[in-house]
């Protein structure tokens, strides 16, 4: 009898095993995610900073800043079409001073509210400004000045006009200044004072004027926030309840996540696991946005590039669609720095193409040849924030390379140790003898994308121009956007500067990336905007 | 005994400054600049300098460590670049989550192992044997990545039947013996263990090889014994060996489980000291190496301690 049942059980065990076998039914309640609440599997291996300026980049900023935080500007993040735009935010209205263009006058939104029901005022902007670059005030937090620096820099002093008016001054004329105030988030100086003036615990008890609220979170583990049904704009109140954030560095373990009903939106998915996704009826949603993966070229006199024959036929030399091929679609071939979707891509006279023969022709009147390449030694990393695929991608361009008479030689380095030799810049002891930096790069605004690069008065520290870059109609155009408030004029002199310092093949540009995004076929209303951010107010999950 | 431990104690000392020295040092080494992580972009050389004086970069490196060291002993590891959260604070819970991993891990290998190591010792030189030794070597041989990939395929992707990543809602600081947590520590667990199973397996099999062969054994035989208590006497004999092999393995798990954390998203410190490479979170690493390294260094003391109590020939040696 007691054999019988063994038996039984153990014919039993073995039907149910085939059945899950065969059906792939699920017999787990964790792999069901509950209505209403949205789980993201994030490529960052830890929770930004809650504190309002969050580390870890565009990453940070997506996922900490522009949930639970407001800016003074936005990015209007609700079309996929075109890219987004900047708009009001946490200021409703904002005005350049007739006499003086340093100075601004933002006209603040009333009746915002920060979680903690206090209200959103001129002192909170005051605050928030100080905690960012006064260091002689108590709520000065230099671990948010370190992740705000890069957009705070322009700024030269604020003051309250009254409740509802700021003025603010740059140190030059910078008609950018809308767009990096979409970067610098406001926190509540009432929790702050709440919690004994201390941004450590500040950090445990957040407090902005956000879509979502920061209910708890555990460092590398997950982040949890609920909706803000009191947020001031009524379109974006979220409409999942919850919002969970989990850090998963590696790409295959999002995937695996997604597959099996851990999380329900992964980013970027690897591009070898894209039609197993697809398989699995996952829905994968790529755009173009402001990225491109060039390789940062040294214009020193001891760098072959500084022959701008060597560097349009090293630009001749790369087979890109062959590299897209290679990233499973999941990028465009570059056709100049900025996207031909762009309003700053312009009239190039010439876009990116390839052509080996036209390189070999080129290296030839340059003095080289079969039996004398052209040797380079370029700096890459094996991972890191946008660099793609880059040990695969480098080798690919390698191989081009080789077939027209480039010889290029890699420094491997870890993705911090890149990003220190990139601050550097090429005239650096510690980058002698480099010809290149393989650093993705971003053009979400004129800084970042154009001015910072192109211009020769923005070399490293202060810009991104990082081989000493020269070129005095480059210098023109870029000075001029600096000081052009209007928005349309000064796309057209960005489009014009992209067209300068494509026709002098300022660097060599590869691919755009796609950033791809997998969600369950349950998930609804994601937008993939243009953009480093992406706003998850209007996504659902059913 | 007392004197033999005291002794032992004693010898950890030097062993942990030298720990600290070289921990200290790596840092110091690798390339590119530590403080990378925290220096603005666009920042002035001025404030780089700043941001040097602050973090006492701009001192002699022996200056460096006698301070480092100072606040070491008195329990400040120094605050994490990244989270502003003191070093400890975020160590103590990783450690809490790994030993947690690694014990599951340990034990999971310890089973596979003797069971497999019993086996192999019994039949050796039989094609018994040389299975188990083949499938002993393929399990230390195969890479922690691609197991704990395929584990993951299999089971949460293909069979859905447990989770891929993470450690649940309820995350570490609830972590329990339900179902609802442990089904979160078996794939992890269960790849970290295939390599302490080999690694028992190749130990036990050699020592119940060569127990089996001691003239004591032919003893017991001659006495009579019947086979399950001359069995008992082999396993006395080879537990040394084993527990040695066990402690060695569990200290190892404690800093190498790197990439399966990783895979895994486990919060440990495997997670924790990859997660610091990358961002060059220096105060972190300093801090979770170093706490690893002592962790190293007090498992060998108490293996050692331990085997001396089970097995005396090793004290009056």
């Amino acid at each position: 009898m007691i054999s019988l049942k063994r038996r039984t059980l153990a014919r039993s065990v073995l039907a149910a095993s085939c059945l899950v076998l065969m059906t792939g039914v699920s017999p787990s309640v964790w792999a069901q995610g509950k209505p209403g609440t949205l789980r993201v599997a994030m490529t960052a291996a830890d929770i930004p900073l809650t504190t309002g300026q969050p580390s870890q980049g565009g990453e940070g900023i997506r996922f900490m800043g522009i949930t639970a935080y407001d800016g003074l500007t936005r990015w209007d993040l609700s079309r996929s079409d075109k890219p987004p735009v900047i708009i009001p935010a946490l200021a409703e209205s904002w005005s350049v001073g007739e006499a003086d263009k340093k100075v601004w006058t933002f006209k603040l939104r009333q009746g915002a509210k920060f979680h903690d029901g206090s209200e959103f005022t001129a002192d909170a902007v005051v605050f928030n400004f100080n905690k960012l670059l006064r260091k002689d005030t108590p709520e000065f937090d230099p671990a948010q000045a370190a992740q705000g620096s890069l957009w705070s820099g322009t700024l030269a002093s604020w003051r309250k006009i009254d409740t509802y008016t700021v003025e603010i001054t740059t140190k030059t004329v910078d008609a950018v200044l809308p767009y990096a105030l979409a970067n610098l988030f406001m926190s509540s100086p009432a929790r702050w004072e709440e919690v004994g003036k201390d941004w450590g615990k500040f950090a445990e008890k957040p407090s902005g004027t956000g879509p979502w609220m920061i209910e708890s979170f555990k460092p590398r583990e997950r982040a949890e926030l609920v909706r803000n049904t009191n947020h001031w704009d009524k379109a974006r109140i979220p409409k999942s309840e919850r919002l969970i954030l989990l850090p998963m560095p590696d790409a295959n373990t999002r995937s695996a996540a997604l597959l099996s009903g851990q999380v329900d939106f992964v980013e970027a998915p690897p591009p070898d696991v894209i039609p197993r996704l697809r398989q699995q009826k996952m829905q994968i949603i790529t755009n173009v946005y402001p990225h491109n993966w060039p390789y940062q070229l040294s214009h020193l006199e001891d760098s072959p590039f500084k022959d701008i024959r060597v560097r349009k036929a090293a630009n001749l030399a790369i087979d890109r669609d062959g590299l897209v091929k290679l990233l499973g679609g999941m990028a465009i071939a570059a056709k100049g720095h900025i996207d031909p979707g762009h309003p700053w891509y312009g009239k190039p006279a010439e876009p990116l193409r390839y052509d080996p023969e036209a390189a070999k022709k080129l290296l030839k009147e340059a003095g080289y040849g079969p039996d004398k390449p052209v040797k380079v030694k370029v700096i890459i990393s094996p991972s890191g924030s946008g660099q793609m695929q880059p040990l695969p991608m480098n080798e690919f361009i390698k191989e081009n390379f080789r077939d027209v008479g480039i010889d290029m030689e890699f420094e491997v380095l870890d993705w911090e140790a890149l990003r220190t030799r990139r601050r550097l810049g090429a005239f650096a002891p510690e980058n002698k003898g480099r010809h290149g930096v393989n650093n993705s790069f971003a053009y979400w605004d004129p800084d970042i994308g154009l001015i910072g690069t192109a211009a020769s008065f923005m070399p490293v520290p202060f810009g991104f121009n990082w081989g000493g870059y020269k070129n005095e109609k480059a210098d023109i155009l870029a000075r001029k956007a600096k000081e052009t408030f209007d928005t349309k004029e000064q796309d057209k002199l960005l489009a014009e500067l992209h067209e300068v310092i494509l026709a002098d093949h300022m660097w060599i540009w590869a691919v755009h990336d796609l950033n791809p995004r997998a969600l369950r076929p349950n998930v609804k209303g994601f937008v993939q905007a243009q953009s480093w951010f992406q706003d998850l107010t209007p996504v659902t999950v059913e | 005994m007392f004197i033999y431990v005291l002794r032992r104690i004693l010898y950890t000392v030097p062993i942990a400054i030298g720990v600290s020295l070289v921990c200290f040092a790596l840092i110091h080494l690798a390339p590119g600049d530590p403080l990378s992580a925290i220096i603005p972009e666009g920042a002035s050389p001025e404030m780089i300098a700043q941001i040097r004086t602050a973090y006492g970069f701009d001192r002699p490196l022996p200056v460096q460590y006698l301070k480092w060291l100072g606040h070491v002993v008195t329990g400040d590891f120094g605050t994490s670049i990244m989270t502003r959260r003191p070093v400890l604070s975020e160590v103590l819970p990783a450690i809490a989550n790994t030993l947690t991993l690694a014990a599951a891990a340990v034990t999971f290998g310890f089973l596979l192992g003797c069971a497999f190591g019993v086996v192999s010792g019994y039949v050796a030189g039989t094609p018994t044997d040389r299975a188990v030794t083949a499938v002993s070597i393929t399990g230390v041989s195969i890479p922690h990545y691609w197991l704990g990939m395929v584990l993951i395929v299999v089971f949460a992707v293909n069979l859905n039947l447990l989770p891929a990543t993470g450690m649940g809602e309820g995350g570490s600081g609830s972590f329990g013996f339900g179902w609802d947590s442990l089904q979160y520590l078996i794939l992890p667990a269960l790849t970290l263990s295939v390599i302490p199973a080999g690694i028992i397996a190749r130990s036990v099999r050699g020592t119940v090889a060569e127990v089996r062969k001691q003239d004591y054994m032919q003893t017991l035989y001659a006495k009579g014994l019947p086979g399950r208590r001359v069995f008992v006497h082999v396993v006395k004999n080879a537990l040394p060996a084993v527990l040695a092999v066990m402690g060695l393995q569990l200290a190892q798990l404690l800093g190498g489980s790197i990439l399966v954390e990783t895979v895994f998203s486990w919060p440990g410190t495997g997670f924790l000291l990859n997660n610091a490479i990358f961002t060059r979170d220096l105060p972190m690493l300093q801090g979770t190496i170093l706490v690893l390294a002592m962790f190293f260094v007090l498992i060998n003391l108490l293996v050692d301690i331990l085997q001396t109590a089970v097995d005396p020939r090793i004290k009056r040696a």
